[in-house]
């Protein structure tokens, strides 16, 4: 496809201004891949998926299934030697304006600045990764703060404290001229998550915000992004190995294996009648009451590694019900959309559960009416 | 903002640290069977029986540990303290596995390194059955809280953690292959080839492979750097093992199969576990023993059933509550508002009391004590358990 992305060509055939999409980040095909000294490691591979305004959307996966690089892709924060190689990354602001493919803007771009600057921000999975050992938390928030609001430093200063208090840190006045390293590891991701929300994004991508963090804290972090996500219309990517907090916050989920999204559904499709055999294996190995003290049903062998991605289907060497010459062979399944409206990447679907049945393109396109109102809009018109 | 890259970070972890908690090894334990042929436990297989004995591995008894709170300033003076573990007690049994659950902040963490003196005690003992076959029995019980340096170095091999932030605690310029057999080449064992071996195998024991031991921790995903720590602590097969937060970070299939992993490793070498980790589930799942621990202090001690069938302190029942269900129709409960105590600066009476939904007339006056409070041995320390003298 031509430069026909770029964000003015589109804008021009867009909807009368104030028209907001119900759709808020739409990902197609996306293609990160890492090219080093053994060749391309291919962490994202085809992700598509998207987030429905105002909804919370979960990412679920195993370590290193690329859960991360798609969120750093969607902020252009890749560094070399990894690089978007396809795919598009279809913004659409809440203000209205029009759409902005993140995947093709230039690296100095305006837009790319309004994207990182305000419009979506990320609270990142380690701490340290955000966060200057050399100086206070309070002014590396004052900092932030000040870099999009006009105040002056002491305003700033009263904002910071207001900001740790809101995300639950004790003695805030106290702690606002400490370093990170005096903090502990559940209070420096307090503070991470206060920078992200000094600036009221549109769009908050979480990554794994409350892994490290106890129950209860848990349970405040996450009231404060769903409160947050209701009042504001926080658009929101929550991304967490954690299926009890995906339960909890979440509308809909997407499972991701090896770069790729194997099912997306609704939080209750896929948590309570999970299509796919892999999401189905990871529900089974939560330990739950009835396992204490026993062996865990551990989903068998490990991830494979990047560089050598089975053939077929890329779960089939620790599938339960893969069948040889069928789920070994050929390219990865495609992710089929199914009834209910829900998808799945697996080739023995109807066979696994006799009750569900493959839409056809046309019941498709009929039942996802956020695809349609997407599609519809010359923006979202976009092959490659 | 400003500080996206994704490969690279601030390196901030005191390296002594590292190098102190890893000067340790029991798989030194081929060293050891080459000197003492005759000890039981020289090819890592505890004694039988040890499992079943009534003596404690670790006795700690009122450990404190302080930080002091400076003024800012040029001259800074010490303002008051931060008592980050007050008065802790709890015996450790070998074979078994005490979780550690509470709060960020309560003191898990500087209790474990408290106790394996990566941190030096304010007060108070750590009783620890170490391994010595020049010792009558084979054991030999030292106060950890207050032996030399010089003592305490040899020990190190005993004794093992795994970390909570896989980010940090692996240097970042060594590959994985080094950083894993680190400790021991420290503790000279084997040659380049037997050391290689012993990474090739305990790689694969924790799901990683063989041809990751050349790349180094920033080509990992979180995840895969969590096994990288838990590796390099179990190549050495300690008896004493702090695992902190070593699983929380890890995905649900890891999990298990660490948990399998470190269930399996713990009965083939009679492993003692101190498990500090926010889960709840997985801590119901692994642990014989918790002890719940909030702003500085053990509030509530029980026998891993009683505690989740029958939470008895306040504290318990809110962090129960707050364990998200995976049902998405068993919405989770927000039963524990307000803030963590500040344990610079501790609320008098019982520290929960500003949180408690249960307090009364006492409870912001008298301090409650960490006393039985069941025929079944279960501690706690809360006025409505045990009423204070006089009322
Ligand atoms: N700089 C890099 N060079 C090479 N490979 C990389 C690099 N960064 C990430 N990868 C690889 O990309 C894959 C995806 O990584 P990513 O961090 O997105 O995983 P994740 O799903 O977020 O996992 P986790 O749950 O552990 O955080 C991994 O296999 C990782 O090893
Ligand atoms: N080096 C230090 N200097 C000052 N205070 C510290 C230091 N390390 C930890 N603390 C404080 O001690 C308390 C307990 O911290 P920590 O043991 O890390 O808690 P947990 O592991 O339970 O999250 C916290 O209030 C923390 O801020
Ligand atoms: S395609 Fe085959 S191997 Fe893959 S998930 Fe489906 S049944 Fe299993
Ligand atoms: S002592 Fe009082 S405030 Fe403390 S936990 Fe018990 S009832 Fe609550
Ligand atoms: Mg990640
Ligand atoms: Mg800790």
């Amino acid at each position: 496809m031509p430069t026909a992305t770029l964000p003015a060509s589109t804008s021009t055939v867009q909807a009368p201004s104030g028209a907001v999409s119900p759709c808020a980040l739409r990902i197609e095909n996306l293609k990160t891949h890492f090219m080093t000294d053994d060749g391309a490691i291919p962490a994202v591979d085809g992700v598509s998926l998207s987030l429905s305004r105002g909804k919370v959307l979960a990412i679920v996966g195993e370590s290193g299934c690329g859960k991360s690089v798609t969120s750093y892709s969607i902020l252009r924060l890749i560094r070399p030697p990894g690089q978007i190689v396809d795919g598009s990354i279809m913004y659409y602001p809440g203000d209205g304006t029009r759409p902005i493919d993140i995947a093709k803007l230039n690296e100095k771009s305006d837009d790319l600045y309004r994207v990182r600057g305000g419009y979506i921000s990320m609270i990142f999975q380690e701490p340290m990764t955000a966060l200057s050992p050399v100086h206070t938390v309070g002014n590396q928030i004052s900092e932030a703060i000040l870099l999009h609001q006009k105040l002056t430093p002491a305003q700033a200063r009263e904002k910071a404290i207001e900001m740790l208090r809101k995300v639950g840190i004790p003695g805030a006045e106290r702690r606002i001229d400490q370093y990170p390293h005096e903090m502990s590891g559940g209070m420096r991701q307090r503070v991470v998550i206060a920078m992200a929300l000094v600036c009221d994004p549109d769009i908050l991508i979480a990554d794994e915000p409350t892994t490290a963090l106890d129950v209860t804290i848990q349970a405040q972090i996450l009231k404060l992004i769903k409160d947050l996500q209701a009042s504001r219309g926080t658009s929101v990517v929550f991304i967490t190995h954690d299926l009890g907090v995906v339960a909890q916050i979440a509308h809909d989920v997407a499972v991701m294996y090896l770069g790729r999204v194997v099912e997306n559904g609704s939080v209750r499709q896929v948590l309570k009648s999970a299509l796919h055999p892999y999401t189905q294996a990871l529900l089974k190995s939560i330990p739950s009451l009835g396992t204490r003290g026993a062996r865990l049903p551990a989903i068998r062998g490990s991830v494979p590694s990047l560089t050598n991605i089975p053939p077929g289907c890329p779960f089939h060497p620790r599938c339960e019900h893969a069948v040889r010459g069928r789920c070994d062979v050929g390219g990865p399944p495609a992710l089929r959309t199914f009834t209910g409206n829900r998808k799945a990447a697996c080739v023995r679907i109807e066979e696994i559960h006799p009750t569900v049945r493959e839409l056809t393109a046309a019941e498709v396109a009929a039942a996802d009416t956020l695809a349609a109102e997407v599609t519809a809009a010359p923006a979202g018109r976009h092959n490659h | 903002m400003g500080k996206f890259e994704l490969s690279h970070r601030p390196y901030t972890f005191p390296a002594t640290f590292r190098l102190r908690i890893n000067t340790m090894s029991s798989s030194t334990l081929s060293s050891i069977s080459v000197a003492h042929p005759n000890l039981a436990d020289a090819n890592g297989v505890a004694p039988h029986g040890q499992t079943i004995t009534s003596e404690p591995l670790l006795r700690v008894r009122n450990l404190c540990k302080y930080f002091p709170i400076k003024s800012k300033g040029i001259i800074s003076r010490v303002i008051g303290k931060v008592k980050a573990v007050d008065n802790a007690s709890f015996d450790l049994y070998p074979g078994e596995t005490l979780g550690l659950v509470g709060e960020s902040g309560s003191g898990k963490t500087t209790c474990a390194r408290t106790i394996l003196r990566a941190l030096s005690p304010t007060s108070g003992t750590a009783h620890f059955r170490a391994k010595d076959p020049s010792a009558p029995g084979g054991h030999r019980v030292v106060d950890l809280a207050t032996l030399p340096d010089r003592d305490l170095k040899p020990l190190r091999t005993q004794m093992q953690m795994i970390f909570q932030d896989p980010y940090s605690s692996l240097n970042p310029r060594m590959t994985v292959g080094d950083i894993i057999s680190e400790p021991l080449l420290i503790h000279n064992i084997g040659t380049p080839a037997e050391r290689k071996d012993k990474v090739v195998a305990i790689l694969r024991k924790v799901g990683l492979k063989p041809e990751h031991m050349n790349r180094y921790p920033h080509a990992f995903s979180g995840g895969q750097r969590q096994r990288i720590g838990i590796a390099r602590a179990l190549i050495m097969r300690p008896s004493l093992v702090v695992a902190d937060e070593a699983v929380s970070a890890l995905d649900v299939s890891v999990q298990a199969q660490v948990i399998n992993l470190l269930m399996d490793l713990q009965q083939e070498f009679n492993l003692t576990y101190i498990f500090v980790a926010h889960n709840l589930s997985v801590v119901r799942h692994i642990c014989n023993r918790v002890a719940v621990m909030y702003a500085g202090r053990i509030v509530e001690l029980a026998e891993t059933e009683e505690l989740f069938s029958n939470p008895r302190h306040p504290y318990t029942q809110g962090l129960m509550a707050a364990e998200p269900n995976i049902d998405p129709d068993i919405p989770m409960q927000f039963a524990l508002a307000g803030e963590v105590a500040d344990t610079g600066n501790l609320p008098p009476g019982c520290a929960f009391h500003p949180r408690c939904p249960k307090k009364f007339a006492p409870c912001d006056k008298q301090e409650p004590v960490l006393q039985k409070v069941a025929p079944s041995g279960c501690q706690a320390s809360c006025h409505l358990l045990t009423p204070p003298a006089g009322s």
